[in-house]
């Protein structure tokens, strides 16, 4: 619980903060970059923590710096375990709650993931699962618009 | 012909270590080797190949011995191995899971020498290729199995990488390149040390950085004791550029390495890699021509399925022949620019390493220090220990150019008017720029 983040968050000016994130067993960036970009070009304030976070640090970092929305993105297959297992300890935390989090990439390593690897990462707490297509954003960014906190573009 | 077909002499996993095998007698090191090729006019060519069984991987190292072309073999290590989770690639081993890579640290070093007994000699020197920040235990590894060439640096290992701190990690890479030197005092040969430094995350990071990376790398690996090293320039999207680039790399060495053997090893395209056979050859051919215009004395191949998945032994071999009949059936390529030319990424290549080796007599405090002042600083690196000031962006001729150079000593070098915004729809397209423009191209070597 920090209720520090929570206030600053509330009263703190200037455009809605995003965590980008990678997660554990992943060393990629170029999709962590282009989600950068982009959340910069809708008018986020973005912090990237980059590749391989453990999950102490994201819990750590999204408790310091207290988001309005975190994305996590993963290409290596393992995101739908990675994914879940870190978001499960986000939710676990009373301050966390309400952080709306989603998760898009490669996230499984047989192309799309099952519908039941899909459920367990809704399960689990992700509002949102974008997984690599034509269309992901699109999607990603129609989420976007649908959120309590939106950047002015 | 390859040997792929042939018979493999089975490596057992028992019996008793071999101390000094015969091929001892007949080693040489790669640094000598690659200076003779060069002599007789050869292009050394050399796969990324690695598997998790000594039987497959002295399977590997026979067919790219057998290649009708002057090559030396490589064992690629796995991804366990590289980040140190050696418990991962120890339950690998005993379950005989399939690994992306040789687990040289998990295998008992009597199993390695026999991968390399009696392939291994002064007609093919084998080097190992990792990608670990603290490779410690793998320099361990590769000593204690009688090798002698591998490859990496304490920035090009780091960065593009995982989280492990700059710092931890020239500690790390001092305390190997020590300990590696020492080898000449126990082996017949010089050991070789490569940088990795001319790749920095494979793509878009402009020339220059990647030449400049290069050379402070060879310089720290000089600083503790290696005698014989490569530098490294991995393809990028435009070929003039990227030979300006070669020739700017060899004048530095020449100007500021010429006290220690090396040779310069290009990369075949380390991006985002085109999909289409026709595609894949092209981008090798073009990587050849590049080498031979520039002089260069060792390239690493890539193979047709290299956007795919890992290559089999038979793709590598196919690789390293076409390759080899590139460089042998067709004339060097004249160069397009003058190799002693005060080319713009000369200049500015040259003005990173005099800012940079001036800031510190020790090599290693001086890169720590110029990534904290932005001296150094990646485009598009995520390390938390990169600055994170700079961007490129490919011009309309396919060349990297600096969008926004930071804190780099090179703004007076840099015109104002060349920078600019990169968005993510640019950034995307950027990326595929190299697979696009050779799977859409004509199809002529298809």
């Amino acid at each position: 619980m920090n209720p520090a983040g929570r206030v600053r968050q509330a009263t703190r000016p200037g455009p809605p903060t995003v965590l980008v994130s990678g997660l554990s067993s992943d060393a990629h960036t170029w999709n962590l970059v282009f989600l950068e970009l982009l959340l910069a070009e809708l008018g986020y304030r973005v912090t990237n923590l980059g590749a391989c976070v453990p999950d102490e640090l994201l819990v750590r970092e999204c408790l310091d710096r207290a988001p309005e929305l975190l994305v996590l993105s993963s290409v290596n297959g393992h995101g739908h375990l990675d994914g879940a297992r870190v978001v499960r300890r986000l939710r676990g935390l009373p301050s966390l709650a309400g952080l709306p989090i989603v998760i898009g990439g490669k996230l499984g390593v047989a192309g799309g993931l099952t519908a039941a690897q899909r459920d367990e990462l809704v399960r689990a707490g992700c509002d949102g699962v974008f997984e690599e297509n034509a269309e992901t954003v699109t999607a990603f960014r129609r989420f976007l618009d649908t959120l309590p906190v939106r950047a002015i573009r | 012909m390859t040997s792929t077909g042939s018979p493999v002499t089975p490596v057992t996993t028992t019996g008793p270590p071999v101390a000094a095998t015969a091929g001892d007698r007949v080693r040489i090191g790669l640094g000598e080797f690659v200076r003779a090729a060069w002599a007789a006019g050869n292009l050394v060519v050399q796969p990324r190949m690695g598997f998790g069984s000594p039987e497959s991987m002295r399977s590997g190292l026979r067919a790219t011995k057998a290649v009708p072309a002057t090559t030396v073999g490589t064992i690629t290590l796995d991804s366990y191995t590289r980040v140190g989770d050696l418990a991962a690639a120890e339950r690998a081993v005993l379950a005989g899971a399939d690994l992306n890579g040789y687990p040289i640290v998990s295998h008992p070093v009597h199993v390695t020498r026999a991968v390399l007994d009696g392939v291994r000699d002064s007609g093919f020197p084998v080097q190992l290729r990792h990608g670990s920040a603290t490779p410690q235990h793998i320099f361990a590894a590769l000593i204690a199995a009688g090798l002698d060439a591998t490859e990496g640096g304490p920035v090009s290992y780091c960065l593009p990488y995982g989280r492990v701190p700059l710092e931890e990690s020239v500690r790390s890479w001092a305390q190997c390149c020590e300990f590696f030197a020492h080898l000449r005092e126990h082996a017949p040969v010089e050991p070789n040390l490569e940088t990795f430094g001319g790749c920095m995350l494979g793509q878009l990071c402009p020339p220059s950085q990647l030449v400049a990376l290069s050379v402070l790398e060879a310089m720290f690996f000089r600083q503790y004791g290696v005698r014989s090293v490569a530098v490294s320039y991995a393809q990028q999207t435009n070929p003039r550029q990227d030979e300006e680039a070669i020739f700017a790399l060899r004048r530095l060495c020449a100007e500021l390495l010429d006290d220690i053997d090396w040779h310069v090893v290009v990369y075949t395209y380390m991006g985002v890699y085109p999909t289409t056979p026709w595609g894949a050859r092209r981008l090798l051919a073009e990587a050849v021509a590049l080498a031979r215009a520039t002089g260069s004395e060792r390239l690493i191949v890539k193979t047709v399925v290299e956007s795919q998945r890992i290559p089999t032994i038979a793709e590598n071999v196919d690789a390293l022949e076409f390759a080899g009949a590139a460089a042998r059936t067709r004339p060097a390529p004249r160069p397009s620019v003058d190799p002693a030319a005060d080319s713009q990424t000369y200049q500015e290549a040259r003005a990173m390493v005099e800012a940079i080796s001036d800031l510190d007599g020790d090599l290693g405090r001086a890169l720590l220090h110029s990534f904290k002042r932005g001296y150094l600083d990646i485009p598009y690196c995520l390390h938390p220990d990169n600055l994170g000031r700079t961007r490129s962006y490919l011009d309309v001729d396919g060349a990297l150019r600096w969008a926004d150079t930071g804190l780099l000593p090179i703004g007076h070098l840099v015109p104002r008017r060349q920078r600019r915004q990169v968005s993510s729809a640019g950034l995307l397209d950027a990326l595929g720029y190299v697979r696009r423009k050779y799977d859409t191209a004509g199809s002529e070597l298809r």
